[in-house]
């Protein structure tokens, strides 16, 4: 095979997957179109919707908690050994509250719910496209956007921020555990430092993610699902695809959503 | 009635189907024979709209159904039962939401009016006590009459049925023919059985059509299968290896 061969071969395939990936964008941005045009009848069968509010925010409350004591644990550990003789400790506590509620909190609790949720989502509606259940759906002329997607993406934006604010509480909880017991900073000083530097905006701008994140949690999943083709193969492949692109977007918007918070509105 | 002109599908790099012309009159059963992979399924999905075809036409009743809007595909729907190949309950409910689901949907009944209805579908196939029973703990047999105890939740006026006796004893395909012909007798529906298996086609149908190659190679009554000289029918019922039809 000749260079020219090469570079030809190579073209091609960068090309054709850049195909892909456009047409990719365009069926997810069709199924938020389909979401978003079905959301009023959707919401109809308030029953699905809180199921789903429970599978996703009161199943992934455990896996929250864990991840956020240590969370809120390690920033204490990181805080007292880079303020060492430099930044008073009294400050502690205003590093961790706003560490956690603006970036770890809503990230980290994104993360692990893409993880747990986008992956159910995916496996259970690609189980459900390969066995026929969609089809199914359909041919009972129930739409399968209003039966299916609405309840899970809707509930996860709605489950998204109250599992932030949990994690947040208990990360500044995990915080004042490691400050009191192991850096040697009292609870009165923790507990000045946290309100010293406290703004409103901080907690809303780590929410407003969070709701963001919730929307993509939900859409990724429900899309990898409804787009499994073959067997069980097929299924595994959906579920790793959500969780990977939940992740990597939770990541993109959140650099996005930052410049925008705090660049532009909340910049003063 | 069903009228099928020309209808053409390609999916991938094959062409499922390649032209198929058929009639459905109303009140009969058509079965669809064929040696598998021959877009028996897919012929299906394309009279109940869940697969658009590349050309041709459909018409249910005299109405056009290619090129339907979502909205009024599901409103034909709604005359319309399926059962398909593997039953597809679905498995997040009990066997009872899955045949109530439709009912539940689509007309404002009481939750004690449902129920009724949900306990005599599952009575009329043979089926009782299983309401509150999840699908994955139902066998084989009995998950199929679920499935059809779904598709008549509704009382539709075409029924379409998806290999309806794959992967059953003999004794449970019998229960299941029996049930497809009793059906038939009780709702006066029009059906559209889809299948390889001789004995459910004899045992069914009215009339019969074979598809092979994408088209329709072959269609008459039962009387008609059993004394042609067609040779792609006649290996088909003989279940012969040697012959026009060559295993894919």
């Amino acid at each position: 095979m000749t260079s020219e061969d090469l570079a030809l071969r190579g073209v091609n395939f960068l090309w054709r997957r850049f195909f892909n990936w456009v047409a990719e964008v365009g069926r997810v941005t069709m199924l938020l179109g389909d979401t978003a045009r079905m959301l009023i009848p959707g919401l109809g069968s308030f029953r699905l919707l809180v199921q789903q509010c429970h599978a996703i925010g009161v199943g992934s409350l455990p896996l929250v908690f864990v991840v956020s004591l240590f969370t809120g644990a390690v920033a204490a550990v990181q805080a007292a050994y880079q303020f060492s003789s430099v930044v008073p400790l009294k400050f502690i506590g205003s590093v961790i509250l706003r560490s956690v509620i603006i970036e770890l909190g809503p990230v980290l609790t994104a993360l692990i719910v893409g993880g747990r949720v986008g992956a159910s989502i995916a496996a259970e509606l690609g189980t459900m496209k390969v066995t026929e259940q969609i089809d199914a759906l359909r041919a009972m002329a129930i739409n399968p956007v209003r039966f299916l997607v609405v309840p899970r993406v809707v509930g996860a934006i709605i489950m998204l921020p109250i599992l932030t604010v949990f994690a947040d509480a208990i990360g500044v909880f995990g915080g004042w555990v490691v400050s009191v017991t192991s850096v040697g900073v009292s609870t009165h000083t923790y507990v000045t430092g946290l309100k010293t530097f406290y703004y409103n905006k901080d907690l809303f701008s780590g929410l407003l993610k969070a709701v963001f994140f919730g929307g993509i949690i939900g859409t990724m999943g429900c899309y990898s699902g409804f787009a499994t083709e073959g067997g069980a193969e097929g299924v595994g492949q959906a579920t790793t695809r959500a969780v990977v692109a939940s992740c990597v977007l939770v990541l993109i918007s959140d650099y996005v959503l930052a410049n925008v918070l705090f660049r532009f509105i909340f910049a003063s | 009635m069903i009228q099928i002109r020309g209808l053409k599908k390609r999916l991938g790099q094959k062409q499922v189907l390649d032209g198929i012309d058929l009639d459905i009159q109303k009140g009969e059963t058509l079965v669809v024979l064929g040696p598998s992979g021959t877009g028996k399924s897919v012929l299906l999905k394309h009279i109940i709209g869940l697969m658009q075809p590349d050309s041709g036409s459909i018409q249910v009743d005299g109405e056009e159904i290619v090129g339907m809007k979502e909205h009024d595909l599901d409103e034909m729907r709604k005359r319309f039962g399926m059962l398909f190949q593997g039953a597809a309950l679905f498995d997040s409910m009990t066997v009872g939401d899955n045949v109530g689901l439709g009912l539940r949907e689509h007309q404002r009944l009481s939750d004690k009016i449902v129920r009724q209805r949900v306990a005599e579908r599952l009575e009329w196939v043979g089926l009782r006590g299983v309401e509150d029973m999840k699908p994955a703990s139902l066998s084989g047999g009995m998950r199929k009459r679920a499935g059809l105890a779904r598709a008549i939740a509704m009382d539709p006026q075409f029924i379409l049925y998806d290999e309806p006796t794959t992967g059953l004893d003999p004794v449970m395909s019998d229960v299941i023919n029996q049930l497809i012909r009793g059906l038939q007798r009780r709702l006066g529906v029009t059906s559209v059985v889809v299948t390889h298996d001789l004995t459910s086609a004899y045992t069914v149908g009215d009339r019969m059509a074979m598809l092979y190659g994408g088209k329709v190679v072959f269609s008459g009554t039962v009387e008609d299968v059993r004394t042609t000289r067609d040779p792609l029918m006649r290996q088909f019922i003989e279940g012969s290896s040697e012959g026009p039809i060559r295993p894919v």
